[in-house]
């Protein structure tokens, strides 16, 4: 096979995988919710319900496709495609395993996936000014203002583990781990890394823009049909976005003993996943000043801190 | 002392009329022009004053046969005051003449007036002069008529039938058009164009059809006008054209997670009416339901209080107890939200067989769950930050604003009123009254949490001393009469009879009685003309004072912030509507 029909079929293989996953979660993610609130969540379209992605998406396909009259209709259609293509680009330099993955952008993969989580941000604020809706405006200044807090620390939480590997290459990283995993000398850099995150993704508890007791639905609350559908789903493409990263710079990537390094690399995807549902399960959302604040004062300090302090044990070990 | 009070009223003032009612709350008639120096001085001439106007209402005496001794006139304005330090009420009444009848507003003497004053406006067409904002409140600004009037129809058989023309159309939709300046707000402040968002009727967070208009600076809430009436449904109008006896159930849907807590009051004012005397073990099955349904209220209050502030979880592990509760309930009563199990002079029916096992193995259960919502929600850092500071409001706010219940236990009064004025037997239980101290969100969730224990613990008294005897009063008004009288003789069986098809037939008088419902304090008003059918009746709701108090809890205060003192007020939209 050649160099191009690889990297062809690694990207189509990676793209469906992943809208395919996206998709998976949502299932996934309510029969989990189901299981820890004591109810079955969706278990009726085949077996254990899991053919409710299919009926989801046949419904969400022939739902009119709808623009409010009152919206400004060009940036209404784009914001949902930002939504989903800004972060399916940041999942293609993600070295899934050795062999496996779109491209290494010659050493800059990880400077380019944050470069993409942020870019993402324009589909909640465009999605929020175009609606013309005032729920969906609030949302959408939530949007912003929770990105620029929380990606700061998120490229600062990173740098760490990039100068313990003296690389941005990610594939350079995960090698650098075949000892130890950056999990544990960066941990409070994988904690930042996590939280950041789940609020560049806004999940909860960092959902404010969406934020359904307050807001209803936020920036998507016009949305419907498949112009949600891709918002929907690319809330789940960014978990896995952000879970694959966290593996690939804390958990040592595909990385592991006797199983072969693909389902390694899905095996810890999995359990990062699983946090990320868990924490929606069981925790309460803080009110937006207050995660302000907790981004400033908190987190902020402490990315600094843990830069200053990576970098002051590297020179002195020098 | 009260006869101190009245007589010393009567000698400051003169031109007092006594009346006597089967309630004993003392009751005074006093003119229109001596109305506001007399309630000025109950207000804050006398020593330990009268600080809370409990509720405020008008009745239409056109029609009423039965008043000796009282004062002439078209419609009576009622004025019920409570004073906690007295542990005193007292009841004021203004005769009025005419179509049109004209009051002095209070507004400045109880700042909770605002709302009773435009409900009596809307619903009796009783002016306040001096209100600010003399509005309707209940019904939409284009409604004609003022429905608690005697002449105006109950039914809309007895009326033209309803036909919406092009430009009846148009004028609605045009009065759907909002002015800010109509609620009483600025479209600009120095330097800002306020934003203006409309939250609800339709909302995941306002527990109801409920419209609150706020006025934003970014997030931060400059002002909140809330708007009621989406749910009102006549509830005290349909009183008059109900039997005492099939008017019961409408009460079950007044407070619609309270069930038989509803129908307490209700037939305790009957009761004293009729002068019924109610069987202990009925008296011990009140209270046990009643506290069930306590507890199941107070089970959805929790779990959608932390859902409101973003915690998905709680909720459905609260339902799932509620649901253990409804069991419970249904088993005893056939029903499970609405019962409508209480009657005149007793309860439907008395216990099942293996009730007390059901009961038994709930108390053993709950318990522990409490413990683990406590983990949950209440201990949670999360949860302190969104509700600690939010929304408070000091002691003496909150009865100048008439908050009851945990509202106002939460700001550290210890008031129940079934440990200080016990009714249906509650003087027998030992239970203690939870109280908070900053009368801030998380306080009022506080208590409430606390509240279901203590509910716990009256029902385990229930079970572990329930009496033996007849669940039904051996009393000609009993309704429906204890079926094994009736078919002792034909008299009886007559009886039996008229009070099944007519309905009982109460003796005139009137009669306010009040419970500790589940939100705040609960009092139905019942005037009888000595008919089959009630010539007044007014419900005094908890959440319609509580909801009055919003924009005060919430000025300054972020959109987030409202979400959460919403859910913690505890509301439902037909205990405000009625």
């Amino acid at each position: 096979m050649s160099a191009t029909a690889s990297g062809l079929a690694n990207a189509f293989g990676i793209l469906v995988v992943l809208v395919g996953l996206g998709a998976g979660l949502t299932w996934i993610e309510r029969r989990l919710l189901g299981l820890w609130q004591d109810r079955y969540g969706p278990n009726r379209v085949g077996p254990a319900g899991v053919l409710q992605v299919v009926a989801d998406m046949v419904k969400i396909l022939f739902k009119e496709d709808w623009v409010p009259p009152f919206a400004d209709r060009a940036a209404f259609v784009l914001a949902p495609a930002i939504a989903m293509t800004a972060l399916l680009l940041a999942f293609a330099v993600v070295p899934v395993a050795p062999g496996i993955g779109v491209t290494d952008l010659d050493g800059i993969g990880l400077p380019f996936a944050l470069a993409m989580i942020a870019l993402s941000v324009y589909s909640t604020v465009l999605a929020g000014w175009a609606s013309n809706n005032k729920y969906s405006l609030l949302g959408g200044l939530r949007a912003a203002a929770q990105m620029l807090s929380y990606e700061v620390f998120l490229g600062l939480s990173v740098m760490g583990v990039v100068m313990q590997a003296g690389s941005f290459d990610l594939r350079a990283i995960v090698a650098a781990q075949r000892g130890l995993w950056y999990a544990a000398p960066q941990c409070v850099g994988f904690l930042l890394f996590l939280l950041a995150g789940m609020a560049g993704i806004h999940r909860l508890p960092f959902d404010l823009p969406e934020a359904e007791s307050e807001l209803v639905a936020g920036y998507h609350v016009e949305y419907s049909g498949m112009k949600f559908g891709m918002f929907f789903v690319g809330e789940y493409i960014g978990i896995v976005l952000v879970a694959a990263l966290a593996v690939t710079l804390f958990l040592g990537g595909w990385l592991g003993p006797a199983l072969p390094p693909l389902l390694w690399f899905l095996i810890k995807l999995a359990v990062l996943i699983g946090l990320v549902i868990l924490m929606r399960a069981a925790l309460p959302r803080p009110r937006y000043d207050q995660l302000m604040a907790f981004g400033w004062k908190a987190m902020l300090p402490l990315a600094l801190l843990n830069l200053t302090a990576t970098g002051a044990i590297l020179l002195a070990g020098r | 002392m009260a006869a101190d009070l009245v007589s010393d009223i009567e000698a400051r003032f003169g031109g007092v009329t006594r009346q006597e009612t089967a309630d004993g709350v003392p009751t005074l008639w006093v003119d229109a022009d001596r109305l506001r120096p007399v309630l000025g001085h109950l207000r804050s001439g006398i020593e330990r004053p009268f600080r809370t106007l409990f509720d405020l209402t008008a009745i239409d005496e056109r029609f009423r046969r039965h008043r000796p001794g009282q004062p002439q006139g078209d419609f009576s304005a009622v004025y019920h005051l409570l004073s906690y330090q007295r542990d005193q009420d007292i009841r004021l009444k203004v005769a009025l003449c005419g179509d049109s009848p004209r009051l002095p507003s209070v507004i400045d003497l109880w700042p909770a007036a605002d709302w009773y004053e435009r409900e009596a406006w809307d619903m009796f067409g009783i002016a306040f002069d001096g209100h600010p904002r003399l509005r309707r409140i209940l019904l939409p600004p284009t409604w004609e008529g003022h429905p608690l009037r005697k002449d105006y129809p109950a039914r809309a058989t007895e009326r033209e039938p309803f036909r919406l023309t092009p430009d009846k159309e148009a004028a609605e939709q045009e009065a759907l058009r909002f002015h800010p300046e109509e609620w009483g707000m600025r479209r600009h402040g120095d330097g800002t164009d306020y934003l203006f968002l409309n939250l609800g009727p339709n909302h995941p967070s306002v527990h109801g059809v409920f419209r609150v208009v706020l006025q934003l600076d970014g997030e931060d809430i400059v002002d909140a006008v809330p708007d009621i009436g989406y749910h009102h449904r006549g509830a005290e109008k349909m009183g008059e054209r109900q039997s005492w006896h099939s008017y019961i159930p409408y009460t079950d849907r007044v407070d619609y997670l309270g069930g038989v807590m509803n129908n307490l009051p209700y037939v305790l004012a009957v009761e004293r009416l009729a002068g019924i005397v109610v069987p202990d073990r009925a008296q011990v099955i009140r209270v046990m339901l009643a506290e069930f349904f306590r507890i199941a209220s107070h089970l959805v209050f929790y779990g959608t209080m932390a859902q409101d502030v973003g915690a998905l979880s709680p909720v459905f592990y609260m339902f799932t107890d509620r649901e253990r509760v409804f069991r419970i309930i249904e088993a005893i009563c056939g029903a499970r939200m609405h019962p409508s199990w209480f009657r005149i002079g007793g309860i439907a029916q008395d216990l099942p067989e293996g009730w007390d096992r059901l009961v038994a193995e709930f108390v053993d259960y709950l318990p522990p769950r409490l413990d683990e919502y406590e983990t949950l929600v209440l201990r949670n850092r999360l949860f302190q930050r969104r509700t600690k500071g939010v929304g408070a409001y000091g002691l003496d706010t909150a009865i100048e604003w008439g908050a009851t219940g945990p509202s106002l236990r939460a700001c550290g009064l210890d008031w129940d009123y079934r440990k200080r004025r016990p009714y249906s037997g509650y003087e027998r239980f030992e239970f203690d009254i939870p109280t908070g101290s900053r009368g801030d969100c998380f306080d009022r969730t506080a208590v409430r949490a606390a509240e279901i224990r203590q509910s716990l613990r009256i029902i385990r008294q229930c079970l572990n001393n329930m009496p033996a005897g007849p669940t039904k009063a051996d009393h000609p008004l009993t309704t429906p009469p204890p079926k094994d009288l009736a078919l002792r003789d034909i008299e009886t069986l007559i009886a039996h009879f008229l009070g099944v098809s007519w309905g009982p037939v109460i003796p005139a008088g009137e009669a306010a009685v009040t419970v500790e419902a589940t939100k705040g304090l609960n009092a139905y008003y019942l005037v009888s003309d000595g008919g089959p059918l009630s010539y007044r009746t007014r419900i005094r709701t908890p959440s319609f004072a509580h909801l009055q108090m919003i924009p005060l809890m919430c000025r300054g205060e972020m959109l987030a912030d409202l979400i959460a003192i919403l859910g913690s007020i505890d509301f439902v939209m037909a205990d405000v509507d009625r």
